[in-house]
């Protein structure tokens, strides 16, 4: 008889088991910041959460409006400097080059294509596909001097704290701030 | 493992309900499952779970994003006809694995 080396298998993660049964029924995630990962971050909560069958509201407020801004949201940026956690080994002064942040921003992209992660824009298509709703925050608006037009199609306002808080009404709602 | 009789057959499944050999999937079965979701399956869905059932066995990990490019339904058509989770609700009907994708 020969020992035939068990093949690995693998395996699928359990699935947490949460005790409280209270539903989670909606989700309003805020967006704050405009760099690449912190968009992708509520994006793919949002969008996540209309996968399980969860109602989902996005704010976008200071620099995440360039998230929803025509011009920019295409065009995100990963820091490559004041960033610890990009390339630690990394000198300062070689980050800070000319065209090196552009660079290390293409590289992460190319890395999210490769699982199938949409571009911001198309993302934000699928979150308004699914039913999410996605609004930009009056101050900010005021402040970055953005009107409707400068925002995607997808934005369906502008709306003050207030306004935002209204979304937020509802038992089952948690609130996610980026 | 659970077994479940439905549409006059016994089929395996996991946990979740999830069929855990998709070899035993008939359409009727699937028409069963959709009738306890309340959902009435079309050609439509059917089409969408072929689909599926395809991709599947060709190893492909499924995503929303990749049933919006399939050609069959944008992601808006895919909401409404399965709503309420729509790449779990349609796998658990085309009796493949629940999907492991965040996307």
């Amino acid at each position: 008889m020969t020992d035939v080396m068990e093949k690995p298998v693998t395996k699928q993660a359990e699935v947490p088991v949460n005790k409280d049964k209270g539903k989670l029924k909606k989700v309003l995630v805020i967006c704050s910041k405009g760099r690449l990962e912190d968009v992708y971050a509520a994006l793919v909560m949002a969008n996540g959460a209309l996968m399980e069958g969860i109602e989902a509201k996005m704010f976008f407020t200071f620099f995440g409006l360039d998230a929803i801004t025509k011009k920019k949201a295409d065009h995100l940026h990963t820091a490559t400097v004041g960033n610890p956690n990009f390339m630690p080994e990394m000198p300062t002064i070689l980050a800070g080059l000319p065209g090196f942040e552009a660079f290390a921003s293409y590289m992460m992209k190319k890395e999210m294509d490769k699982l199938d992660m949409p571009h911001v824009t198309e993302f934000i298509q699928m979150i308004d596909a699914g039913g999410g709703e996605i609004y930009a925050c009056k101050l900010a608006a005021d402040m970055f001097h953005l009107k409707k037009e400068d925002f995607l199609d997808e934005v369906k306002g502008i709306i003050t704290v207030g306004d935002l808080y209204a979304l937020a009404e509802g038992e089952g709602t948690q609130i996610i701030f980026i | 493992m659970e077994t479940l009789t439905l549409a006059g057959t016994s089929v395996d499944v996991n946990a979740e309900g999830y069929l855990t050999n998709m070899d035993q999937w008939t359409p009727e079965l699937a028409r069963e499952m959709a009738a306890q979701v309340n959902i009435e399956l079309t050609d439509k869905h059917f089409e969408v779970i072929h689909w599926l059932r395809e991709k599947q066995r060709e190893g492909v990990q499924l995503s929303i994003r990749k049933i919006g490019n399939s050609g069959l339904v944008d992601i808006k058509q895919f909401y409404a006809l399965f709503p309420g989770g729509p790449l779990k609700i349609s796998s658990k009907l085309a009796g493949i694995p629940k999907p492991a994708s965040c996307i």
